[in-house]
């Protein structure tokens, strides 16, 4: 049986009910109302990624964008705070590889709050020293909590193994060297020169009309001009591993080991991210985490997770399983996946595995969309990815025209189960006596 | 507008909660059963959870897999929890599908299977489950905390359970804890979503009917007297980071005091969401205590948990502290917030803004189908759906003297359990 199209579909956004608008100054404002709910969610990105970091001071895209909220010309830390808060409002900032993003919701009326604040973290920060100072050692610490973290130490790992030599090989928030490297003045510089309207894209989704939101984003960002906002650099393009790479990062003290294994992965906008998708979802996603929750957590018991997931960027992605074990039982894990992957780039997945996959993939676009954050997240990714506004109505049928072969065609060309990058994270055990 | 809720009681005991909501073409089914850590005793620490692992295993209708499967082909969302006071089971699915739900949980509600290879299979799943709370300084300490702050009532053992009864668990402690306390009269079925009442109960009704009603299951747990003093625990463990946890014995949730307790809470470390499965969060920079402990580096964090329970439980103040500073140090800085909050009246406008806060909490974590179903179950748990209704209400009506009142009834140092986790450091 064919996976059915629900007759709901239309309810999804698209080109009918995302307004889409390009200001003069090069922001892309999208916006889609929902009066069902009394609130709003914001959410977008800036260009200012930690691509642009340089390696002695990692962590400084990251850090810049978490300083934006302590201090503007108007305002310090704690009276940004006290405004959003009395709100009932939240405004956060965080930083990727691409982008410095940002989200944030509130009750519709106080969007043009949220919009004052918005305005003034991006475009008046001051990185007042003694904030710098205390958000320093916040960082640090997060980064100490990091360090024992089986599962965050063992993805770190797995992403530098991967992507040597590559931006996406680098931990966004840095080590605790590059921390301590970068000074209050880097962060005013990164900030100068980085921060700008143009490639800005701005989301916003709930309780306003169109032509509320247009007028108050005009009004708050449509004056912002960077003349010196530079072009992020090409990329280089990552390389396969040649032979299984196995590490093993010793964390004393620890009961479960965290594994992470796989390969580079397709980028979003290649032709094969959407074969690869429905064959990962096959491998380790349905049901109770695909193939890989079938044979290491139901049959072998081995672990409580265990499932797989493409990560697929912009320039690039990778195909990882990962699981947490007992120390005694990580050899064992890590065989029954290797033999998994070996049957995924081997045979074709079944038809009534891809039916089912398909099934999913499509039925659960409504209920991911619920919520304004769940479609403001959507559209934004429409944007990113460069997808077209009437993506989700044409995916049903591009879900559907995916076959068994063109699975195999995706994962055999870029899982190579003799070529991983193994990587394991925890105490260090005698292997099981059995 | 909502449409008002429908609440019935089937002749067998079941609870049955209604709530129609046209938003959106989705439907979300909760089941919610009053059993959870709570209801367990010395050596079974863990049943409850593990029966509710086993709910995934099958039934002669429905082998394992068959159900992850047909829901996820439906592009549904479903899962159970298991806590100190209930276990629930929910699917979100589309409103055409739902028939899937419905039928699911009347057939497990009876005819689960608990094969005696998928409870062993199961016992080293949920052993490897706790071992990853275990990687987590926090777990540890809040199990140690725990054990102290109760000397006898279930609420001090963590809902996993300890590891020396996941080994010793059988098949048939298993099954009985399942046929005791799975029962109509134990269990509130509720839904909310796209659905026409009246074909809702009908459709209900004519599934339950031939489940026969049983004994209402033991719930033996009383509430403990007050703590005799102040108790201290200390966790070793690896890491560089110092955590400090205070945990106050805490009203229990139908009690008057709670919703004064609510806007401590909000005042002391920032308003927390009201719904137990998300809906979005606000920060808490201006609370006291973050402008306190943060502010002035004695802190890298810090945060509040008041959890609505049927007896009264924890609340729980947790700071992650500054590698300058000591855990001593952080704790006379909140002792003496905490004194102020005993002595000094709180402003209308401080009280105001917390309702402000919870308003909007209210209106995030009402936003989709799922959370509403999540409230009609949940509040019957501890009280009655009146309590979430009457929320915000309730919240407005406290008074500058309840809040001194709440403050000095519970937040004594003789009422609390002091947990620091000391990192042994590592080069």
């Amino acid at each position: 049986m064919k996976p059915s199209i629900t007759a709901n579909w239309n309810s999804l956004p698209g080109p009918e009910d995302i307004t889409r608008v390009e200001l003069s100054n090069g922001i892309t404002v999208l916006t889609r109302a929902n009066f069902n709910s009394p609130s709003v969610v914001m959410s977008g990105y800036l260009t200012s990624g930690s691509q642009f970091d340089r390696d002695d001071k990692l962590g400084l895209a990251y850090f810049t964008s978490t300083a934006l909220m302590r201090g503007s010309q108007s305002h310090s830390h704690q009276e940004i705070f006290e405004i959003l808060e009395s709100a009932g409002a939240s405004l956060g900032f965080s930083a990727s590889v691409h982008t410095t993003s940002f989200g944030s919701r509130a009750l519709a009326e106080d969007l043009p709050v949220l919009l004052q604040i918005l305005n003034e973290c991006l475009r008046q920060p001051v990185f007042p020293s003694d904030q710098v100072e205390k958000l320093r050692a916040q960082l640090m610490t997060s980064l100490a909590i990091r360090a024992q973290d089986t599962e965050e130490m063992a993805s770190l790992r797995f992403d530098q193994v991967v992507f040597p030599d590559h931006p996406y090989g680098r931990p966004e928030d840095g080590y605790n060297e590059t921390i301590q490297n970068i000074t209050r003045q880097d962060l005013a510089d990164f900030h100068r020169i980085h921060y700008g309207p143009k490639g800005m894209v701005l989301v916003i989704v709930g309780a306003v009309t169109a032509e509320q939101t247009l007028e108050q984003v005009q009004r708050a960002l449509g004056d912002w001009h960077n003349p010196d906002q530079p072009e992020p650099a090409k990329m280089p393009k990552a390389t396969p591993l040649q032979v299984t790479f196995r590490e093993h990062l010793n964390i004393p003290g620890k009961s479960q080991t965290d594994l992470v294994m796989g390969t580079l992965g397709p980028k979003r906008c290649s032709p094969d991210f959407l074969p690869a998708s429905l064959g990962n979802n096959i491998l380790g996603q349905f049901g109770l985490m695909g193939r890989i929750g079938d044979v290491v957590r139901e049959q072998a018991g081995l672990a409580y997770h265990a499932s797989a997931s493409l990560n697929a960027w912009i320039e690039g992605g990778s195909w990882e399983v990962s699981a947490g074990v007992n120390p005694a039982n990580l050899d064992r894990a890590v065989t029954l996946i290797v033999s998994e992957l070996k049957r995924f780039v081997t045979e074709p997945v079944t038809s009534e595995e891809l039916e089912d996959s398909q099934s999913n993939f499509i039925g659960r676009l409504p209920l991911s969309m619920e919520s304004n954050s769940g479609v403001a997240n959507a559209i934004l990714n429409l944007e990113r990815f460069q997808l077209g506004l009437d993506y989700y109505r044409r995916y049903p049928q591009m879900v559907s025209e995916v076959t068994p072969p063109m699975i195999l065609e995706a994962a055999s060309q870029y899982i190579d189960p003799e070529k991983l990058a193994i990587v394991s994270a925890g105490t260090e055990s005698a292997p099981a006596a059995s | 507008m909502p449409t008002p809720i429908v609440k019935t009681v089937l002749d067998n005991g079941l609870t049955i909660q209604l709530k129609e909501i046209h938003t959106a073409p989705l439907i979300s089914h909760w089941m919610w059963y009053r059993v959870g850590s709570r209801d367990e005793v010395s050596g079974k620490t863990g049943i409850s959870h593990w029966v509710e692992h086993m709910q995934f295993k099958g039934t002669p209708r429905y082998p394992a897999g068959i159900l992850d499967k047909a829901i996820s082909r439906d592009g549904g969302m479903w899962n159970a929890f298991t806590y100190m006071d209930w276990t629930t089971y929910f699917e979100t699915l589309p409103a055409d599908k739902i028939n899937l739900a419905l039928e699911l949980e009347a057939d497990r509600m009876v005819n689960s299977t608990f094969d005696l290879q998928e409870v062993e299979s199961e016992r080293t799943v949920i052993i490897s489950e706790r071992e990853g709370s275990e990687n987590e300084p926090l777990f540890r300490l809040g199990e140690a905390m725990q054990t102290e702050a109760f000397r006898s009532h279930p609420y001090r053992n963590e809902v996993i359970g300890s590891l020396e009864d996941l080994h010793r668990i059988k098949r048939d402690d298993l099954y009985q804890h399942y046929r005791s306390y799975y029962t109509p009269g134990n269990a509130i079925l509720a839904v909310a979503g796209d659905f026409k009442t009246e074909e809702m109960l009908g459709r209900i009704k004519e599934l339950y009917k031939n489940v026969s009603p049983a004994p209402l299951p033991p719930h033996p747990a009383q509430p403990e007297p007050p703590l005799s003093g102040e108790r201290r625990v200390e966790v070793k463990g690896p890491g560089e980071t110092t955590f400090l946890k205070i945990a106050y014995r805490a009203p229990a949730a139908n009690q008057a005091d709670y919703f004064s307790f609510t806007l401590l809470d909000s005042l002391l470390t920032g308003p927390s969401s009201l719904s137990m499965i998300g809906g979005g969060g606000i920060s808490n920079r201006t609370s006291r205590l973050y402008r306190l402990l943060v502010e002035k580096e004695l802190a890298v964090h810090v945060g509040g948990s008041l959890q609505a329970t049927i007896d009264p439980f924890l609340y729980e103040i947790t700071a992650t502290i500054h590698p300058k500073q000591t855990p001593e140090a952080v704790l006379a800085a909140i002792d003496a917030e905490i004194k102020r909050l005993q002595e000094d009246p709180i402003s209308v406008e401080e009280i105001t803004r917390a309702i402000k806060q919870a308003r909007a909490l209210f209106a995030y974590s009402s936003e989709n189908i799922t959370n509403q179903a999540f409230w009609l179950g949940y509040a019957e748990i501890f009280d009655h759906y009146d309590w979430f209704i009457n929320y915000l209400e309730l919240l407005g009506k406290v008074t500058t003297a309840d809040l001194l009142y709440t403050a000095q009834k519970y937040l004594q140092p003789a009422q609390r359990v002091v947990g620091t986790y000391i990192p042994e450091g590592e080069s």
